[in-house]
């Protein structure tokens, strides 16, 4: 029966090609990021830090913790001194104050750092193309400890002082 | 002088043998287009290296995806990142360890039979018989082989990814108590659909390509004794993982250097 076993062969052959497929398909949207990836309309905001610290490309900007955008581009500006972050946002979240603040913080102690909006007062609303003024800049963990370490120094050293004084 | 006879006349034998595997190439993708006319050619060889290899690449995929979670627990669960246990195995499966073992499996499953198969019909004149009835050889017995391998490749390759994965969360959130959730999600978060998935599917479209080129090769480049095919059946499975490896490296560091 020539025909029949070539009939089995298509099937068999196309179960195979439907379940190399399939696996790239889960590959794309259950292991990747490509179902989070949305083609959904973004505006553009911008702020200016004095340090972005470990910023990237595509890192995340949250509002409450939700995600509602990435940063699309980091520069330098040199008559500044300041880091420009471009980031854009869900075309979605259209009603965010536009005294909003932004702040670049770490997820977690070691983790990725993402830009951080709180949200003002204003009636205005943030729109493609606006700048946020108020920025608090990231938080290097090398200048923290070596500022701390100065001031433990310092209050080490007045007490000794005090002491010679005396004698 | 003994010496320097042997070395001239060795580079000599292997430049004359790339020549002849690259016009080889040209005439296998010459041959193409009459595969298109003949899908059913196409089928047979699809089934006889695809599907064949179905089972080994996902049962290897699995064990593969299995001992990658136990062991990435054991190394993880040291500094108290178990929930990257996700990405661990995601990653290493997706970038590197799907299409290199895939492709050395297959290989070793589909390449040997290749080149064993070509071989024998030069042996036995099958090839030389059918140049008789004109019927080109290359475009009836290799253009169909190569495409099939070319084509199953990158299937099979994305088969033991998946499966390696589920076999990762099985052992990861079954037996050892990774949190589900925190397994997808994190692997999600971090692995990136066009730097680490489609770089893995080009890595072995070239894995493919290559390894169906040199089993081709051999079959028809073999000596045509008893002898000579097995001994081009083990220079397949060989020269195969070299170029393998090899190639793995170079493109490894061409697509993840900036990362």
């Amino acid at each position: 029966m020539p025909h029949t076993h070539t009939h089995t062969q298509d099937t068999l052959v196309g179960l195979f090609v439907a379940a190399g497929i399939a696996s790239l398909f889960f590959l794309g949207l259950q292991v990747s990021n490509l179902s989070s990836f949305s083609h959904s309309n973004t505006f553009e905001i911008t702020a200016r830090f004095s340090n972005s610290g470990g910023l990237k490309v595509k890192s995340a900007v949250s509002a409450a913790g939700v995600k509602i955008g990435s940063v699309k581009a980091i520069t330098f500006d040199q008559k500044t001194y300041e880091s420009i972050v471009k980031m854009d946002i869900d075309d979605q979240y259209k009603t965010l104050p536009d005294d909003s603040s932004a702040s670049v913080y770490t997820a977690g102690l070691l983790g990725e750092q993402y830009v951080s909006l709180d949200g003002g007062g204003s009636s205005d609303y943030l729109k493609n193309g606006s700048k946020i003024e108020i920025t608090n800049s990231a938080i290097i963990l090398e200048k923290a400890l070596g500022q701390f370490l100065f001031k433990s120094a310092e209050e080490k050293k007045a007490p000794a002082e005090e002491k010679k004084g005396k004698k | 002088m003994e010496f320097f006879h042997y070395l001239g006349a060795t580079t000599r034998a292997s430049f004359t043998k790339l020549g002849r595997s690259s016009f080889f190439l040209i005439s296998i993708l010459a041959g193409i287009s009459s595969v298109c006319v003949r899908p059913r050619l196409l089928l047979k060889q699809l089934h006889s290296v695809g599907v064949l290899s179905f089972l080994i690449i996902t049962i290897s995929g699995l064990f593969v995806g299995m001992v990658l979670g136990l062991q990435g627990f054991y190394l993880l669960s040291r500094f108290g990142a178990e929930e990257t246990l996700g990405v661990m195995v995601a990653t290493s499966l997706v970038r590197e360890l799907g299409p290199v073992v895939a492709a050395l499996l297959f290989a070793g499953r589909a390449g040997s039979a290749l080149t064993a198969e070509i071989g024998l019909m030069k042996a036995t004149e099958q090839l030389s018989g059918m140049e008789m009835m004109a019927i080109d050889p290359i475009k009836r017995i290799i253009s169909p082989r190569f495409l099939a391998g070319f084509l199953s490749m990158p299937l099979l390759a994305a088969l033991f990814s998946a499966v390696g994965i589920i076999g990762g969360q099985v052992v990861g959130t079954g037996l050892l108590g990774v949190d589900d959730g925190a397994y997808w999600s994190q692997m999600q978060a971090n692995l990136d659909f066009r730097g680490d998935i489609i770089n893995g599917v080009i890595k072995s479209i070239v894995f493919g390509f290559v390894t169906s080129w040199i089993a081709l090769f051999e079959g028809y480049d073999a000596i045509p004794t008893a002898e000579g095919v097995s001994r081009a059946t083990t220079r397949t499975v060989v020269n195969s993982a070299f170029s393998i490896l090899g190639l793995d490296f170079i493109l490894t560091a061409l697509m993840f250097g900036d990362n």
